[in-house]
């Protein structure tokens, strides 16, 4: 599992390319937590661009909610774009895609979430 | 062996209500337009072949039951629930009352929904028959005295004719009953339950009800797999949506079709059974549960294919 970072639009974009499971889900949880530590009120939106995850486990699903939860907290903004339509399935077949803002793609998610900060 | 269910909901009994028989009857009637259904024969054919369990069938209302048919003498049965009534008269049917018979009841732990049957199941007011009660808990012997004690219920336990013993098990060990090697496992819920392996005639059960995963417990998760390592049947509490499992319900005692599907997977099981449904899923919609499952099981398959299935009070298993 590898994630890379980009700023566009006023927000913050990191893309984790792999699958999110048993055995990457705590790279990518530890590669994640400095987006989510700046991720404030008054802060640029972070949003996780989910295109290059092939695969997300029921350990990576709960790190996601963990991660939406710190953010919550922190009164920041936090959003998933651009789903595999394999990934999406998982999110809706365990309802996760209720706990989360998602977006088509990236480009929709900057659309409306970006420059708000 | 055979594996019958007699009670699958989970929490408190249900019943099917005026309203969701009619919409079953709806559905059906919209679907008999414009077929020719003018003999018994093709009325069974359109009903088995082009109607859903859910509209055909029901899941059914009864808490928690399962009976093990080894074929052997003893009778081999896993928890108490409500199902526990409907058992005991199949058993009076199967046997009658003049042969005395012995019973083996192996309990995952004593809430109320899994003990609720004991007073109505019929073989523990016959003379003669003997049942055993196996469980891990310190409890256990207290808990089904107390459900029978007055203000609760009229007939007292120290009434009922039967001989009935308890027999503390022990986790993590294998014990040998009735023909059956069959191995405890503590599991998360509150005030614990315990899981069961049974493996007898080259076959094996896993009995896992009222089991909450913590996800992102490596050890809890290797520990169940071991458990369920090679199953030929895994009957497993999915009674949430996983995103409820691990948020608004965590702690709730339960688990969900997700993490089911990925112990089962890992642990190389051939079938996972869907069990100890939620109380508020009508027929619709543990149907729609179980299409979703089947289609999470496709599109996270590593080589291994897994057969999944919902459990109904009447299903009858061959293993």
């Amino acid at each position: 599992m590898q994630l890379t970072a980009s700023t566009r639009s006023a927000a913050v974009i990191v893309a984790p390319v792999g699958r999110i499971d048993h055995a990457g889900t705590e790279a990518f949880a530890t590669a994640l937590k400095p987006y989510l530590d700046r991720c404030r009120a008054g802060a640029d939106a972070l949003i996780i661009d989910m295109g290059g995850v092939d695969y997300i486990s029921s350990v990576g699903l709960r790190a996601l909610m963990v991660a939406a939860k710190q953010v919550e907290t922190q009164a920041g903004r936090i959003a998933l774009a651009a789903l595999s339509p394999m990934v999406r399935e998982v999110f809706e077949i365990s309802r996760f895609d209720l706990l989360f803002t998602i977006y088509g793609s990236v480009d929709e998610a900057l659309g409306d979430q970006g420059g708000r900060s | 062996m055979k594996v019958r269910f007699w009670g699958t909901r989970g929490s408190i009994p249900v019943a099917l209500t005026a309203p969701e028989i009619r919409r079953k009857l709806v559905v059906a009637l919209l679907g008999c337009v414009g077929r020719n259904l003018a003999t018994p024969e093709a009325i069974e054919r359109y009903i088995d072949e082009e109607l859903g369990f859910d509209v055909r069938g029901t899941f059914g209302g009864h808490s928690s039951c399962v009976e093990l048919d080894t074929g052997g003498a003893e009778h081999l049965i896993f928890d108490m629930g409500s199902g526990a009534r409907p058992l005991g008269q199949s058993f009076l049917q199967r046997h009658g009352t003049g042969a005395p018979q012995t019973y083996h009841i192996f309990m995952s732990h004593v809430h109320w929904d899994h003990i609720m049957g004991f007073p109505f199941f019929a073989p523990v007011y016959i003379q003669g028959n003997r049942i055993v009660i196996h469980g891990c808990h310190a409890v256990l012997e207290q808990a089904f005295r107390r459900q029978q004690a007055a203000p609760s219920f009229p007939v007292d336990f120290s009434q009922l004719a039967a001989t009935i013993e308890f027999d503390r098990l022990e986790p993590g060990k294998r014990h040998s009953i009735a023909g059956l090697t069959i191995t405890p496992k503590l599991q998360r819920h509150e005030g614990d339950s315990y899981g069961y392996r049974v493996e007898a005639q080259g076959k094996c059960l896993v009995y896992t009800t009222d089991s909450e995963h913590k996800v992102g417990d490596v050890d809890e998760r290797a520990a169940f797999i071991e458990f369920f390592r090679a199953a030929d049947l895994v009957i497993f509490d999915a009674m949430y949506a996983l995103a409820d499992a691990i948020s608004v319900k965590a702690d709730w005692g339960h688990s969900s079709n997700i993490v089911g599907v990925e112990l089962c997977q890992a642990a190389r099981v051939r079938c996972l059974c869907m069990y100890h449904h939620e109380p508020a899923y009508d027929d619709q919609r543990i149907a729609q549960v179980l299409q979703e499952t089947r289609r999470f099981e496709e599109i996270t398959r590593d080589g291994h294919r897994l057969e999944v299935i919902s459990a109904y009070d009447g299903l009858e298993l061959e293993l």
